[in-house]
């Protein structure tokens, strides 16, 4: 399996990142070593093994369903590039 | 005063302790020496104000009871400090000012420490040399044209510069071991769940930890006391009762049974590795250890598996960098998809944008299970050779890195040859063990070369005490002449 350049536009769009015509060839190389060296795990049979989901040997521990932090508004929106009051700002979404 | 640049950080804190010194003369000195050393780059943001404020406070307050009593210290700029800029080294948080503190940072403030500011390091932690900071190079005090190794090199680079008398990195495939190994500092990675990830700038949440970057063994001992403990504001943290590495350390290896993996052996290693570590097993002879010759089958697959689990990760912990709620916004863009993609595409670098798109492709429909699937199960494999080699074995001993310290530009138009870096320290993160690297010997070039020790989930005791008995025969001496300061 090899990926080619119409695909990397492809993962590029699902990863929301922009890319112009140079870094897309440039990528699109680096992206086919990188696939071509990590393939090295075909040449291993794998059929019977479990795979490993988590290194913890534990469920994850959940925590009581009640609040324990909040009235902190200002602050999450401090760092906001674009803000009014009480809301986040972005582009108009609907037409 | 005595000359703190020979002090270590447990030497401090007894000087501290004895009232032989203040914590404002100490961190005085501390922010004398990062005003000489800007040559090295290794800061990404100071914050001297509070240091200084802090330190008198805690002369005033003469509470001598923590196990940093006004030590200050400065730490990797992926911890979330609470109102001190937090980049990851990337454009895209620079301007980013936590609202909160990370678990681990956190804990050593309550242990008396202050902070002196951030540590430079590859952008979100993504490089084995620190080249991928947003920020500029960071360089290796060894020598001028040197990288300090990475992803933690600004860490790495002030300890050895003696710009902070101790640091924390992160260690998710060797990037706190690596650059300990390329500058002959001390660099432990802990037991998955031993630190908090709580407030860490996220990578690669199966495989991230903070752990301790330290002149010597037993400050290392000391540090990793201070940092560890569960949290419960991290799901993987583990519950237990906090050890007591200070306290436990011993030279004691008498009886003890050290593996050493064929594998390890790799073609084109360079001589001198090999003998630093043939020197390192007869120390350990010498010491009454065992040496037993051992096998990790799938040593090789490491790479390739980590390659994929780790961008997987990264591409779905990335997400959310998407100029809304904080970070840099691209200011092009029609409409809401436009402005994500441009930000992203403009606030991301380039080791970042490979990453993330390799991890989203892995994941993608149709590939998954070629890819992702097949990384756990060969995950599962490399982590079973560890639990089978620790029936017979009480640590593991390699070298840290393949090589030295490199220059920079060497390995910056290859991915795959950085990525090979990490040979020695990446199979140790993908089975959640911890491992420490210590400084084995200088090579011909006056170099650092780092020796490791693995060992088994929360046994971080046995290699302390194996490193400390190590560390005392190889009297290890780094050659650095503060050339940066003229």
């Amino acid at each position: 399996m090899s990926i080619d350049k119409n695909q990397v536009k492809k993962v590029a769009k699902l990863s929301r990142i922009s890319l112009d015509d140079k870094n897309l060839e440039s990528l699109s190389n680096d992206l086919a070593s990188i696939l071509k060296f990590v393939e090295q795990l075909n040449k291993l049979d794998t059929n019977n093994v479990k795979p490993l989901n988590s290194i913890v040997d534990k469920s994850l521990e959940a925590r009581k369903d009640k609040v324990n932090d909040g009235k902190i508004k200002e602050e999450i929106l401090k760092n906001s590039p674009d803000k009014n009051k009480d809301f986040f700002i972005v582009p108009k979404v609907v037409e | 005063m005595s000359d703190l640049n020979q002090n270590t950080l447990t030497q401090i804190t007894n000087l501290i302790k004895t009232k032989k010194i203040s914590s404002l003369e100490v961190t005085k000195f501390f922010i004398k020496n990062i005003e000489k050393a800007k040559k090295l780059n290794s800061f990404i943001t100071t914050c001297f104000e509070k240091s200084l404020k802090d330190a008198k406070n805690f002369d005033s307050k003469k509470n001598y009871n923590g196990l940093l009593p006004g030590i200050p210290l400065a730490v990797k700029d992926l911890f979330c400090t609470k109102n001190i800029k937090t980049t990851a080294g990337s454009k895209i948080l620079e301007n980013f000012t936590p609202s909160y503190e990370s678990s681990v940072t956190n804990n050593l403030w309550s242990e008396g420490a202050i902070i002196l500011g951030k540590l430079n390091c590859d952008e979100f932690a993504m490089g084995s040399s620190n080249e991928t900071s947003y920020f500029g190079n960071t360089i290796n005090p060894i020598g001028k044209n040197l990288v300090p190794g990475g992803s933690s090199g600004g860490s790495a680079s002030a300890l050895a510069a003696n710009l902070t008398p101790a640091t924390i990195g992160t260690d998710t495939g060797g990037s706190i071991r690596q650059p300990a190994s390329f500058t002959g500092t001390v660099g432990l990675k802990p037991t998955y769940g031993l630190c908090s990830r709580w407030g860490i700038v996220a990578f690669a949440s199966s495989l991230d930890q903070a752990g301790p970057m330290t002149k010597n063994v037993e400050d290392c001992a000391l540090l990793l006391e201070a940092m560890s403990g569960y949290d419960p504001k991290d799901s993987t943290s583990i519950n237990k009762k906090k050890e007591k590495y200070s306290k436990n350390l011993n030279e004691n290896v008498k009886g003890l049974k050290i593996g050493i993996p064929k594998e390890y052996r790799i073609d084109n290693m360079p001589k001198e590795i090999d003998n630093i570590w043939n020197k390192g097993i007869d120390i350990l002879k010498k010491s009454g250890a065992t040496i037993v010759d051992i096998s990790l089958p799938h040593t090789n697959y490491a790479l390739p598996t980590y390659y994929i689990v780790a961008p997987a990760e990264a591409s779905s912990n990335l997400a959310r960098y998407d100029g809304v709620k904080y970070g840099y916004r691209s200011k092009k863009g029609k409409n809401l998809i436009e402005m994500y993609e441009n930000t992203r595409g403009e606030g991301f670098g380039r080791e970042v944008k490979r990453r993330v798109l390799i991890g989203t492709y892995v994941l993608s429909s149709g590939y998954y299970d070629a890819y992702y699937l097949k990384a756990q199960k060969v995950r599962k494999l490399i982590k079973n050779d560890f639990d089978e080699s620790f029936k017979k074995v009480d640590a593991i001993l390699t070298p840290s890195t393949p090589s030295s310290a490199f220059k920079f530009g060497e390995k910056t138009n290859d991915p795959i040859s950085m990525y090979l870096n990490d040979i020695f320290t990446v199979p140790v993160n993908l089975a959640g063990i911890p491992a420490i690297s210590i400084p084995g010997g200088l090579d011909s070039k006056g170099y650092p070369m780092g020796l490791q020790l693995i060992g088994k989930a929360l046994d971080e005791q046995t290699i302390l005490n194996i490193a400390l008995t190590m560390e005392k025969a190889i009297n290890f001496k780094n050659s650095i002449n503060r050339w940066w300061e003229n």
